[in-house]
């Protein structure tokens, strides 16, 4: 390990109990990170079980961060360093580990009594089971206690102060500054004087600790350069928190209050929580009494000319269904979003996956298309909000957004756009009162171009109409059950979506060029691994290339020219090949399949195995042999 | 402002497609006049249903009108009264919309107090569907789903509304035209949640479920009309009078000339009193039988929404009221 103090990238590990604030520490580390000007990406990796059984296996909560001067867009395939709060901790974690990882254990928790929780026979720091990875035991609980009984605080409450002490130690290892935390930590506890002064000591005596250690032998610091990031100005930014500025800006664009109507399930609630602090950007939030309730007031919302956003993971937007075609049949904007997490039913909730694509394109009653776009990482949401508002508001249309639990925790550096370069969002223009035609014909007079409606809303002077959700007359608007009427009708609602894509950008190349041997095509939160395996593999294979779909109802109108431009196409997914049903059915293509529903993320190393058993032998042969690990 | 509108001005031309005899015709018939009377605009008047006969009602207003999907009315109400708290908002529905499907979303809106006036056209009976049995049908009622007497309990709406923390219930009959249009007015006035039950008799499918105490004839003896700050009183020559017999803790009827201080007199703020109103069956309580104001829903709503939907802040701002740092 020592030979890699300086480095390109590191991935590391955090791990121990729910409740030891593990997922705290990263984020801190993460903060102080991101102000040194690495790039970074995170995995919080945390049980569904608010507060699991202490030192159980189930109960480990983790969070791993990849931190780099190279373009960092995943949280890294295996760990560097880890640090694992118990045995339970370490005994998860293992499997993940490469030969030669930095193990950093808290020796107290090794108790009799954890190491069976864990399911340990024999403490594996004795059986030589550890021999092959580079092990540091810390005291960690003991000298934190040391370092905060000055303060009094009751023995569970100085525990609780070992993250910091920890926190304090991984920062010294990353020569990171400690003066941030320590703001954050007067900040967060300023009505708790004691506990503030606890956890700042707890921090400053883990710096120490790895000061004067006599272990500094064995510990390692590392040094990550700065990243090659394009000049600007940059925050740290979640994938819940993007997506929630990014609706603000969305109605900040479009000049009309945000009105977000959702019901709390994991791993979305983060967004009405994000969203319920952000009224002075013109946002309200509804927390509804059930998901139906919230996707009908998000409707309700919309009709009174607010823009209505709904959220939910899989199991709720299944409730939401028959509402999202009342949207359609009504003709009103509306932002459907989905944080996709594991199913069937309740499932993994708090693991990913992308298996809500045939919900999100086909899962209605009759046909009822609705624009679908996701968002490829933690930033991008802010940008995908935009756009699906401005789809919902032009068409005149529900849109739903799909994104994962991945990427709603996920955390990465994100260059702060500029609010001047994005369009105002228009909607289209209502008309004036014409005595000689009915209010009704005019509330549905559509554009030709977006088969978009004016936006009458009640309070609207000589305009009443009438909504609902009954087939109407294409021209007056009232009610019809004439036969031709709806064959019309059903084609009007067909055109509207397909009209999208006149408005959306053409595909282009992530990476290589618009013609090759293998083309892989991603889809929201993969974009990260699959970005850094085909890099990879073009090391050796200039002929692979890589592209990246936001729009995936209706999809670029050149899509279907660029497949054909391959000779292979392969779409890794998590999930069992939904994109390549889609690519099959809207565009003939032939794809191939590959599929992960672990609730983990694809591992750049799997991917990048997977392209390289397509590729054909000769060049298999002539390609340089990737190195182990990764990326130096 | 502009001319005084008539009941008329608040027809569309859509044709009224009801069953004949249907007691909705009579019910439009006191909407339409009660927005007259009340001094109603029909563009800031909305008119939300959800499905079934009585959601038809939409089409037939002159006012804007959403027709939506089944029981779920009051929840697309609560987010059009959150984005424009100003519009006067009407919910409309029936037994098996607002207590079957929909009994979570009328729950929930009158608890929050929502500013809606909910028309629940109360008829006992599934009418669209053709005539299966319905949340509030009587045990034994026959019908194409129940061909030997259905067997589950009646929900009362009224004590649905009081137990979900209501603060106005009232009742009326679709043909008592006079009855009906003060219940209209006072739930209108209503700053929150107002709900009316209206018994409406559906003629083809539960036809005089409510003679009982409908039927003209008799009426001055089956319905007890209460008024706040009045006595209960009713009978031909309101001869009798509504007691609280204090040993069975329920409410009676005495005769009222013999003791008149024992006639109960209505006071609308009682909870406690307008539950057992809500049970009388003989004589069946009509009228403003509970309003107890707050403040609605949306008006606590916006106080608490830091700028009540108002931009006092821009998007660049917020971006970077975190950490930062720059790359050079």
């Amino acid at each position: 390990m020592s030979d890699r103090n300086s480095m390109e990238s590191i991935v590391v590990r955090l791990a121990g109990d729910s409740g030891d604030g593990v997922q705290l520490m990263g984020s801190q580390f993460i903060a102080s990170t991101a102000l040194s000007g690495k790039d970074f990406a995170t995995f919080p990796d945390y049980p569904a079980e608010i507060r699991a059984p202490v030192g159980t296996t189930f109960g480990v909560s983790a969070y791993q961060m990849n931190l780099g001067a190279e373009r960092i867009t995943t949280a890294g395939d295996k760990p560097d360093v880890l640090v694992a709060f118990n045995p339970a901790a370490l005994k998860v974690s293992l499997p993940i580990l490469d030969d030669g990882a930095l193990l950093i254990v808290n020796n107290n928790s090794f108790t009799p009594r954890n190491l069976t929780k864990a399911g340990y026979e024999k403490d594996p720091r004795e059986t030589g089971e550890l021999d092959s990875y580079q092990l540091v035991c810390v005291d960690v609980s003991h000298l934190n206690l040391e370092a905060v009984k000055a303060f009094g605080l009751s023995k569970s409450d100085s525990g609780r102060c070992k993250n910091f002490w920890s926190l304090g130690l991984l920062m010294w290892m990353f020569d990171r500054d400690l003066a941030p935390t320590d703001a954050w930590i007067k900040a967060k506890f300023a009505k708790k004087k004691v506990v503030r002064d606890a956890n700042v000591a707890a921090l400053h005596s883990g710096h120490a600790y790895g000061e004067t250690a006599e272990l500094s032998e064995a510990l390692p610091r590392f040094n990550v350069s700065k990243a090659a990031l394009p000049e600007g100005e940059y925050r740290g930014i979640t994938g819940s928190e993007a997506l929630s500025l990014g609706l603000a800006a969305a109605g900040e664009l479009a000049d009309r209050p945000i009105v977000f109507c959702s019901y709390p399930i994991t791993p979305a609630s983060q967004l009405l929580h994000r969203l319920s602090r952000l009224g002075d950007l013109g946002v309200g939030t509804f927390q509804a009494e059930d998901e139906i309730a919230a996707i009908c007031a998000a409707i309700g919302a919309s009709y009174g000319g607010a823009i209505g956003v709904t959220s939910s993971s899989g199991p709720g937007i299944a409730l939401k269904t028959e509402a999202l075609g009342l949207a359609v049949n009504a003709e009103l904007p509306l932002v459907i979003i989905n944080s996709q997490r594991g199913g069937p039913s309740t499932g993994l909730p708090t693991k990913t996956e992308q298996s809500d694509l045939y919900q999100a394109v086909y899962g209605r009653n009759a046909d009822t298309p609705i624009p679908v776009v996701a968002a490829r990482s933690a930033g991008d949401c802010f940008a995908t909000a935009i756009e699906a508002v401005r789809i919902a508001l032009r068409h005149m249309t529900p849109v739903i957004l799909l994104s994962d639990g991945y990427l709603a925790n996920a955390a990465e550096p994100w260059l702060i756009p500029d609010m001047s370069e994005f369009e105002p969002i228009e909607s289209n223009p209502v008309p004036a009162a014409d005595s000689a035609r009915d209010t009704q014909g005019l509330a549905f007079d559509r554009d030709p171009e977006t088969q978009g409606r004016p936006w009458i809303t009640p309070g609207m002077p000589d305009l009443m109409h009438r909504l609902g959700g009954i087939e109407k007359d294409i021209d007056t608007g009232h009610i019809s059950y004439d036969p031709e009427n709806h064959q019309r009708m059903t084609d009007m609602r067909a055109a509207k979506i397909e009209s999208v894509a006149e408005f959306i950008p053409q595909q282009t190349m992530e990476l290589g060029q618009n013609e090759g041997e293998l083309l892989v095509i991603g889809w929201g939160s993969t974009y990260g691994p699959i970005y850094q395996a085909v890099r990879k593999i073009r090391e050796s294979h200039a002929n692979v290339s890589y592209t990246h779909l936001r729009h995936l109802s209706p999809m670029p109108k050149n899509l279907r020219t660029l497949i054909a431009r391959f000779n292979q196409v392969l779409v890794p997914e998590m999930n069992m090949g939904q994109l390549s049903t889609l690519l099959r059915d809207k565009l003939g293509a032939d794809p191939v399949p590959f599929s992960k529903v672990t609730g983990q993320p694809f591992m750049i190393s799997e991917l990048v195995a997977r392209c390289r058993s397509m590729l054909p032998p000769a060049m298999v042969t002539a390609a340089v042999p990737a190195k182990k690990g990764k990326a130096q | 402002m502009s001319a005084a509108l008539t009941a008329k001005d608040f027809a569309t031309s859509q044709e009224v497609r009801w069953c004949p005899g249907c007691g909705d015709y009579a019910i439009l018939k006191a909407v339409t006049k009660t927005l007259a009377d009340v001094g109603a605009r029909p563009e800031t008047t909305v008119f939300i249903s959800g499905i079934g006969c009585a959601s038809r009602f939409p089409y037939y207003v002159e006012t804007y009108g959403f027709h939506t999907i089944h029981g779920r009315a009051p929840a697309i109400g609560t987010g059009l009264k959150l984005a424009n708290p100003e519009l006067d908002v009407w919910v409309v529905t029936g037994d098996g919309d607002s207590l079957s499907i929909g009994g979570n979303h009328l729950l929930h809106a009158l608890r929050r107090n929502v500013g809606l006036k909910i028309l629940l056209f109360n008829n006992e009976i599934y009418g669209l569907t053709k005539g299966q049995y319905s949340p509030t049908s009587r045990v034994g009622t026959r019908s194409p789903s129940t061909p030997t007497g259905s067997v589950d309990a009646p929900v009362s709406p009224g004590q649905f509304a009081l137990g979900a923390g209501a603060r106005f219930f009232a009742r009326g009959i679709d043909t008592d035209k006079v009855g009906l249009s003060e219940v209209l007015e006072e739930a209108h006035a209503f700053e929150g949640a107002a709900l009316a039950e209206i018994f409406q008799n559906c003629i083809v499918y539960n036809e005089d479920v409510f003679a009982d105490f409908t039927d003209r004839k008799t009426a001055a003896d089956t319905q007890l009309r209460v008024r706040h700050g009045e006595p209960m009183l009713f009978g031909a020559g309101k001869e009798k009078g509504i007691r609280f017999n204090a040993e069975t803790v329920a409410l009676e009827v005495i005769d009222a000339s013999a003791n008149p201080e024992q006639v109960l007199v209505h006071d609308q703020t009682n909870r406690v009193v307008a539950s057992m109103l809500v049970d009388l069956k003989a004589p069946m309580a009509l009228g403003v039988i509970y309003k107890n104001p707050a403040d609605s829903y949306e008006k606590s709503w916006y106080a608490a929404t830091s700028n009540g939907l108002k931009r006092s802040s821009s998007v660049a701002d917020v971006l970077r009221s975190t950490n930062t740092w720059t790359v050079t």
